[in-house]
């Protein structure tokens, strides 16, 4: 195979300040809590300083929050809402190659992604949301639905705009107004979405974001102020997550990890399947809570797929995420790297089967090759664990049955992938996927209309389509 | 049913389930006591103030009482801890020894829930609904009982009663007519940007712990229970203190209605001993808290320990007002909500 020449995507359309300041009550402000820096994850440079938001910072964020909740939004008619939030779907449209550049630049994902899924998707959900602002007593979730007040909203690193898309659409749509915490590693096009609503006129006060850690999301979880928690992030955070909150009347959404099983099956379309195996754990560095990162592939034809798999995954370009034939960027921050690197020694080391396709990292930068594990059985913990990370591990099954009891052997229920030609089968196994998206012949499909959220500990509530709504209505 | 299925249906009844029938129907000949008194209490205290007969033909009968047992996996097992508490009327008044739940009642109620569950959820919502429909018909029989049960623990007014007993009936109808239209009013078709199918339908939970409020007795079991296996949930119930006599007679009235035996399981005894191990219990999917106390401390650490696996909780609301129109509010929180994609194509 020849490589292709280096196609780069220009940084200068991203016009990026040396220092940002937190955005409460419609302005950027200074932070009482210091500041971080956020580095590119695929050179290691230090893109910009944030100011780190401390639990007065929160005060004053739900503060602002709280007064244009009573004095603005909740009482705007929600035809008006609806406005304001598809001029933001609108700038976000005009904008998107400055988002999808700075997307790429803080996150490390490949341009590829972050310019056509990243960025439409999240136009798309504000523009879904927006048409709802007026349309909430016909949502189907009660007669007289009202907003809840102020949500606090603490979101990933993975698809830091798409994320803030899910959380802040929906809420602004059913008349609440928001204060949201971007990750650590990744707050910048939050701060340009800040602008997006300086430009759209949103009314001082709607939007908050404050940069910070996980000190400033507690604060922020924990303030008597927020009616509303939503998160996503880690399983381990959701628990705790779900403590603070206990005995409080705050209404709670959490979008946790998984572990989800790709089932393939011997009549299953193998070059599709392949296809969707590479997009279910590959897309985005694997850093994906629904990743297909359990593949389960029938005894009969699990040579095969290996042996295709291995064919496709040395065409995987890694590298600079802003180049426009990259497949995998770098991995977000060193700490993500560390935690993958331990878990597939854990693999290696508990017996499963280690294979990478040969392929040059870049010398900079925290970058890790696709790998794929064989020979793993289900007490391993890379077939337990959210490895988060470009890792996929193979099992095998023998009977649909068997693969169903495998497949839900976790504690974890977001997603699940099934690959045959036989429509009875797959209706037959997504009843028995206990997970809150199956896709069938398809993976990590996404769409604003669609409830998305998991099972068991996967956490709880949904977001998209009218179901979302939900969680930021009283109902 | 006709009239010979009808007393087929009978004979095959527990045994307890008719001489509970048989229990109140002579306290009825036999006491003019207020129907506030529970039967078995006052035919006793009638019995006990007769002289003693001189020949056997004129003799008073002794009625035969009632045990009263936890109910789980379908069969009425003791507490294995041996322990019973006794009921009292509001007046003092003994009503029964009920089975003091213990852990371990807990944990084998769990199990049986989780064995009953994949069956129950797999039966079509038709025969959910009919089954549930099945439970009012059952209960709507027993009224004159569980009038006089819950005049008896709660000390109201018969007529009182009464009207609680309608509600619970009236209750499960609406439940029952939940069944088959659930997916429908929860669930959509999403028409997503790109040639895909794609449908979201609700799913049951899995296990769910109930904490019945102490009253009303019958309607809180009854808002508690209908709602959460509506959708296909199995259900553990804590049915505390004094709600342990209508509780176990609501037993009877499942074990007979062909609700599959596990699918409900109601364990007597006290909320604040038995609640922590199902809320902290890991096989335990969804817990409502509508027994404990709103505010209290109680309820924050049940849902402090539900956290650990990640529950979906119910919160108690102070002054809730069982007698309103439920509306969806205890179906959902058990439901979840699954999207299936699927390439549209030739």
């Amino acid at each position: 195979m020849f490589e292709y020449a280096p196609a780069p995507e220009s940084r200068s359309v991203v016009d990026l300040k040396p220092s940002y300041g937190l955005f409460v009550g419609g302005e950027f402000v200074e932070g009482s809590g210091g500041a971080f820096k956020s580095v590119n994850p695929a050179t290691e440079e230090v893109l910009a300083e944030v100011a780190l938001a401390d639990a007065a910072d929160v005060d004053r964020a739900v503060a602002v929050a709280r007064k244009a909740y009573d004095e603005v939004w909740s009482r705007m008619p929600g035809a008006e809402r609806a406005k304001y939030i598809y001029r933001i779907a609108r700038i976000i449209q005009e904008r998107a190659r400055e988002l999808a550049v700075l997307e790429s630049l803080d996150n490390g994902k490949p341009i590829r992604e972050s310019r056509d899924v990243d960025i439409p998707l999240a136009a798309a959900h504000f523009f879904y949301y927006a048409g709802w602002a007026d349309k909430l007593g016909y949502a189907n979730l009660g007669p007289d639905p009202k907003p809840l007040g102020v949500a606090g909203q603490v979101i990933p690193w993975n698809f830091p705009l798409l994320m803030l898309a899910w959380k802040v659409a929906p809420a602004l749509a059913c008349g609440n107004t928001v204060v949201l915490k971007p990750a650590e590693t990744t707050p910048l096009t939050a701060l340009l979405f800040a602008e997006i609503c300086q430009q759209a006129d949103l009314p001082p006060g709607v939007v908050n974001i404050l940069t910070g850690a996980g000190a400033t999301g507690a604060a922020l979880v924990a303030h008597p102020g927020v009616d509303k928690v939503a998160f996503t992030g880690s399983t381990e955070v959701g628990r705790m997550i779900a403590k603070q909150v206990a005995g409080t009347s705050k209404k709670v959404t959490l979008e946790l990890g998984g572990k989800a099983a790709n089932l393939v099956f011997d009549d299953a379309p193998l070059e599709q399947a392949i296809e969707g195996i590479v997009d279910g754990i590959f897309f985005n560095q694997g850093h994906v809570c629904c990743a297909g990162s359990r593949l389960l592939v029938q005894e009969s034809v699990a040579e095969e797929v290996v042996d295709r798999l291995r064919e496709r995954m040395k065409t995987l370009r890694v590298g600079d995420p802003l180049d426009k034939n990259t497949d995998l960027g770098a991995i977000n921050s060193a700490e993500q790297l560390a935690r993958i690197r331990t878990l597939t020694e854990a693999g290696e080391a508990e017996g499963a089967t280690r294979w990478s396709p040969p392929c040059e990292l870049p010398e900079r930068g925290f970058f890790f090759a696709p790998t794929i594990f064989t020979g793993v059985s289900q007490a391993h913990r890379i077939a337990r664990e959210e490895i988060f990370g470009p890792v996929l591990s193979v099992l095998t099954f023998r009977t649909p049955a068997e693969a169903v009891e495998k497949a839900n052997n976790t504690a974890y229920g977001l997603s699940a992938g099934v690959w045959t030609d036989k429509g009875s089968r797959i209706l037959w196994l997504a009843q028995r996927m206990r997970a809150g998206v199956v896709w069938a012949n398809t993976f990590n499909r996404f769409d604003p209309t669609s409830p998305f959220g998991g099972y068991k500990e996967s956490g709880y509530g949904r977001e998209g389509g009218r179901h979302g709504l939900e969680a930021y209505l009283d109902v | 049913m006709s009239e010979t299925k009808k007393k087929a249906a009978k004979a095959a009844k527990p045994a307890k389930a008719t001489t509970t029938v048989k229990a109140v129907k002579s306290a009825e000949a036999q006491t003019t006591a207020k129907v506030a008194k529970v039967a078995e209490a006052s035919q006793a205290a009638v019995a006990e103030a007769e002289p003693k007969p001189t020949t056997p033909a004129a003799a008073p009968r002794s009625s035969v009482r009632k045990t009263y047992k936890l109910y789980i996996g379908g069969a009425f097992p003791r507490s294995e801890s041996g322990r019973s508490y006794a009921v009292t009327a509001s007046s003092g008044e003994f009503i029964a020894n009920a089975a003091q739940a213990s852990r371990k009642d807990a944990r084998d109620a769990v199990r049986a829930a989780r064995a009953a569950q994949p069956g129950w959820s797999k039966a079509t919502a038709y025969n959910r609904g009919q089954i549930l429909y099945r439970i009012a018909e059952m209960l709507e029989e027993r009224r004159d009982q569980f009038a006089q049960q819950i005049a008896g623990v709660e000390g109201v007014p018969s007529a009182a009663a009464y009207a609680q007993v309608d509600a619970a009936v009236d209750r499960w109808v609406w439940y029952a007519g939940w069944s088959d239209k659930l997916a429908q009013v929860l669930g959509s078709a999403n028409p997503v940007a790109g040639p895909y199918w794609n449908v979201s339908s609700p799913e049951p939970t899995g296990v769910v712990a109930l904490l019945a409020p102490a009253a009303p007795t019958l309607l809180g079991l009854t808002s508690v229970i209908a709602p959460a296996i509506v959708g296909g949930n199995a259900a553990v119930v804590v049915a505390p203190d004094a709600s342990a006599v209508p509780a176990v007679t609501l037993g009877e009235v499942m074990a007979t209605s062909d609700l599959p035996g596990g699918v409900v399981n109601i364990l007597t005894g006290g909320t604040a001993e038995l609640a922590p191990w199902l809320a902290s219990h890991l096989d335990v999917n969804a817990l409502d808290l509508a027994g404990a106390p709103a505010g209290s401390d109680l309820a924050r650490d049940l849902e402090v320990a539900a956290a650990e696996n990640l529950k979906r909780v119910v919160r108690p609301k102070a002054g809730y007002d069982w007698s309103a129109d439920p509306g969806l509010g205890r179906i959902k929180p058990f439901l979840e909500t699954k999207t299936v994609w699927h390439p549209i194509g030739i």
